[in-house]
């Protein structure tokens, strides 16, 4: 059995940024210094968004005192930490830390809370807390991190507030605590049967200290009510109902309108704008040139215009000539790319790692497979395109933004406009879809730049053709590989020669956001002998995090290979990725981002059970498997195609199997891994982001294809329950989605896709 | 000058550009914002709403082509009861159980198209679902999702 240590890194081998990481690797101990002061009113209030109501907190500092309910203030309400707040009349309000992408955690984060608190979940009401670091830590909505980073903070903070509960009914009813015990909430008196509801308690606990969570015992899992079943999004009744969640629904008094206009080759700045004779079009109140700087993630140059209606911004957007200077513009073509890293990864690269000698196995083996794999660049393509609603008013800013990294705007606006941090106010919004593009405030320091020169608050509205062109993509890539098998039909080597993109005009040795291809993340500990080799090229297109970042094109990639070993060594494809895997042991730390092969195997044995692997399939349908472990989780997926002679493919079925530990939400955890499985399938069958003279060629949903519903195949989860921590689910459940359909392929027709989109080799999803 | 019935409701619209698409009259104007904008350009439905009971992409609807007609927008799918009580439409209470939305931008749109499916297919086949709802994106890959509610949705309305 392999043994697992409880550690504080968590984060997973992907590059995230580097203020990301710094957050997550220092947010336990934030979270200790928040959890340390008292909460004042105005503080709760603050960061709950809680408005009126009586809510005084007052913990007693130093002599604890034993509350009473005759000596309590009566309705005073109970609030241990910012998480939680239960008023005399019962009402209990829980707030949620993190932005909510659609990835569940508005609802996932309060039930963990709510578990160790005991109360039934028809009594929560859940608001979205404020962005406040020192009371919350990191928020943030990236890296599948919400679940394992909060997992234990959110239980004590659950934890610590019923045992105050459980402490002032004891001194109601002069007891020991430990006759009394708590459900749904409200604490029972073993003893006598009797009965106090939590907001009957209320007051009284809120005369208590808080303990030191430390001391404070966290419920068993098996003890688990909430945890672990379906609940469903506690907006779904605003959001079917159409109320103003998201951040294009903003509306502040006196608001106008804007648009940014910047130019279509990445970085290039205005020399000039025909601005008189837009400033003279209906409803256009004002149009001006914001300079910008050359920082990708930062303010950009740009035209702005401000209108008193969205469509007269845009219909004046579509009026504007701008004269560009393309001197420090991107000039980078997609098929000069191309041709560049076919050429470049033929020849020997900087070593990035290594083991045993590759030349020598390859040498000496039976059978040797070499291959090209290429992916493209591609786009978020978020359903809300990027908006943001700003107001500068008396010094202060405003802003209402849709960011899966709200604590990073206070800075980056300051740095920008010369605004004191302090000054700057911002709320997070529920976001329609995320995927990574909203990691970036490119478009939030647009609204602020904008505002900043207008007296009046802005919304700041992109088109979608302007949300294809100017997002931070997910980086195309390139790799030559060559492997080798023995006489007895085992895998034993393996080089990969691949490009590695860095920011052009910057550090050669940083690869670009999500673009470290060469970190070999090939997750086959048994191969003896390989070679990871990467050549360097500049790059001028923003490169960004795109859902499962590197895993989410490095798993196609080794995955589909591993599987071409398996056909060249005439071997079944899970006898021979079982054997990749070797004994079940841990690799590396013992700690969840390390590798656990143990858990490997059994979700990749589980989804071949579930789709009866190998079972014999007609002619024309094919049978695909693959694994990977990315974001802490296992996951493993088989799938199902029908090809016909036109090389239309049906993807009939996926069944996936899934370890993260525990499932903490079936309906939202369900719903993570049916919309990644889409995504992945979406992404593999037409998507794709060109560009010439460094402008990106697509625009719409014409140009830029998401999968509709006839093509969403047949999705069934099975998950597997582990002894470990619960890990994110918005992203690990996509790796494995593309290599499974591209093998199925090859099972059914015995066509090897190695380019990407699919639809590149002829092959359309229906 | 142009006049609307919306969601039940007379709206009268002075000195508005007649080529404004209904999405951003809906938005902008008349502050109802449940209505999404996705693509402006009638490829995504999220902007889908009913005129004179069909669904229809209302960001490629001037609205000179709407004056004087019906409009029902994801704000008036509910309907109150005699006591002011608001009554979910079974495809929205369905929406609810069957825990549809991810991150929800695309729902309003799919409700609507799904809700115009349902008036004039009270129980539709798989296949008659999925043609009907071809014209609605979910980025977050919702359908299967959807496909189950509506289903439900239409299993509701046949016993009541
Ligand atoms: S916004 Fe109207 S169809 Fe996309
Ligand atoms: S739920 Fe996010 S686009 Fe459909």
């Amino acid at each position: 059995m392999s043994h697992y240590e409880e550690g504080r890194t968590l984060i997973p081998d992907v590059d995230m940024p580097a203020h990301v990481v710094d957050k997550i690797n220092s947010a336990p101990a934030m979270f200790d210094e928040a959890k340390k002061g008292p909460l004042s009113r105005r503080q709760f209030l603050k960061l709950t968004g809680i408005a009126g109501g009586g809510l005084v907190l007052s913990v007693v500092v130093g002599q604890p005192r034993l509350a009473s309910a005759e000596t309590a203030e009566p309705d005073k309400p109970f609030a241990p930490n910012g998480y939680i707040q239960i008023k005399p009349d019962g009402t209990i309000v829980i707030a949620a830390k993190n932005p909510e992408i659609g990835q569940g955690v508005k609802t996932t984060l309060p039930m963990i809370i709510a578990e160790e608190l005991d109360v039934a979940w028809s009594q929560v009401s859940v608001v979205q807390s404020d962005i406040d670091k020192e009371r919350y830590g990191a928020q943030f909505a990236g890296g599948s991190m919400s679940t394992p980073m909060n997992w234990k903070p959110l239980r004590e903070a659950g934890a610590v507030a019923k045992d105050m509960l459980l402490s002032a009914a004891a001194a109601t009813w002069a007891v020991s605590k430990d006759s009394c015990r708590a459900e749904n909430g409200q604490v029972i008196n073993t003893n006598s049967g009797a009965i106090l509801t939590y907001g009957q308690l209320a007051s009284a606990a809120a005369g208590l200290p808080v303990p030191d969570a430390k001391n404070i015992k966290l419920k068993k899992r098996e003890d688990y009510r909430l945890l672990g079943s379906f609940v469903t999004g506690v907006d779904n009744p605003k959001i079917v109902t159409g109320e103003p969640l998201y951040g294009v629904d903003q509306k502040l008094p006196g608001m106008l309108y804007a648009t940014f206009t910047k130019c279509p080759s990445f970085g290039g700045s205005v020399k000039s704008a025909n601005l008189d004779s837009v400033k003279q079009l209906d409803g256009v109140v004002d149009a001006f040139i914001i300079e910008g700087g050359d920082e990708q993630t930062g303010l950009r140059p740009g035209v702005a215009i401000i209108a008193k209606s969205t469509y007269e911004a845009f219909k004046a957007a579509d009026a504007l000539k701008v004269e560009w200077n393309y001197d420090n513009a991107a000039s980078e073509s997609w098929s000069d790319l191309v041709t560049k890293a076919k050429a470049l990864t033929k020849t020997q690269g900087e070593v990035v790692s290594s083991k045993g000698d590759v030349k020598g196995a390859i040498e000496a083996a039976d059978k040797v497979v070499e291959a090209f794999y290429t992916y493209p660049f591609v786009a978020h393509a978020p359903m809300e395109p990027q908006n943001c609603t700003a107001w500068y008013n008396n010094g202060k800013m405003q802003i209402l933004a849709p960011s899966q990294t709200p604590q990073s705007i206070a800075p980056l606006v300051a740095g920008t406009l010369g605004i004191e941090e302090s000054d700057i106010q911002v709320t997070q919004l529920r976001i329609g879809g995320g995927f990574g593009r909203r990691l970036m405030n490119d478009y939030v320091v647009e609204a602020a730049a904008i505002a900043h020169k207008v007296s009046a608050p802005i919304k700041l509205m992109w088109t979608r053709e302007a949300d294809t062109a100017h997002d931070f993509y997910r980086v195309g890539g390139f790799h030559n590989l060559t492997g080798g098998v023995d006489k007895e039909g085992k895998l034993t080597a393996l080089r990969d020669s691949t490009i590695t993109f860095y920011e052009a005009d910057k550090d050669a040795a940083k690869p670009v956001r999500g673009g470290n291809a060469s970190s070999g993340d090939l997750q086959c500990p048994e191969i003896a002998n390989l070679s990871f080799e990467a050549h360097r090229l500049p790059l001028k297109i923003p490169a960004g995090w795109w859902r499962a970042p590197g895993s989410c094109t490095m798993a196609w990639v080794y995955q589909s290979f591993i599987h071409e070993m398996s056909a060249a060594a005439g071997r079944d494809h899970l006898e021979f990725l079982l054997e990749q895997f070797g004994e079940p042991r841990w690799l590396g730390k013992k700690k969840a981002r390390h590798f656990n092969t143990e858990r490997a195997i059994a979700v990749t044995k589980l989804a071949a059970e579930k789709a009866n692997w190998g079972k014999p399939m007609p002619k024309g349908k094919g049978q695909g498997l693959s694994f990977y472990f990315s974001h802490l989780g296992y996951f493993a997926e088989v799938a199902e195609v029908t090809v016909s002679d036109r090389n239309e493919v049906s993807v009939d079925r996926v069944v996936v199997a899934a370890d993260v530990g525990m499932l903490l939400n079936k309906a939202g955890g369900e719903n993570q891994v049916e919309g990644s499985v889409t995504d992945g399938l979406s992404t593999l069958a037409g998507q794709e982001i060109t560009f010439e003279n460094g402008a990106v060629q697509q625009g719409n949903f014409n140009t830029y294809p998401l999968l509709r519903m006839p093509a969403q195949p047949i999705i069934e989860t099975h998950w597997v329950t582990s002894k470990y921590p619960p890990s994110g689910l918005g992203e690990p459940a996509l790796p494995p989605l593309a290599p499974a359909v591209t093998n199925a392929i090859y099972a059914a027709t015995g066509h090897r896709i190695r380019t990407l989109p699919m639809s590149k080799e002829g092959y359309r999803i229906v | 000058m142009i006049t609307l019935r919306v969601n039940g409701k007379d709206r009268k619209l002075d000195d508005i550009d007649p080529s404004t698409p209904l999405l951003w009259v809906l938005r902008d104007h008349l502050d109802m914002v449940g209505t999404k904008f996705g693509c402006g350009k009638g490829l995504c439905g999220a902007c889908t709403v009913h005129l004179n009971g069909s669904a229809i992409r209302s960001c490629s609807l001037p609205i000179s082509a709407a004056n004087g007609q019906s409009i029902t927008t994801i704000e008036g799918l509910a309907k109150q009861d005699s006591n002011g009580v608001v009554q979910f439409h079974p495809l929205q209470q369905a929406w609810v159980e069957h825990d549809v939305p991810q991150c929800g931008y695309c729902q309003a749109g799919q409700l609507m198209s799904a809700a115009a499916l349902l008036q004039q297919n009270p129980n539709p086949n798989d296949d008659e679902i999925e043609s009907a709802m071809a014209g609605n994106i979910c980025r977050c890959g919702t359908y299967k999702r959807i496909k189950k509610a509506i289903h439900t949705a239409a299993k509701a309305e046949a016993s009541s």
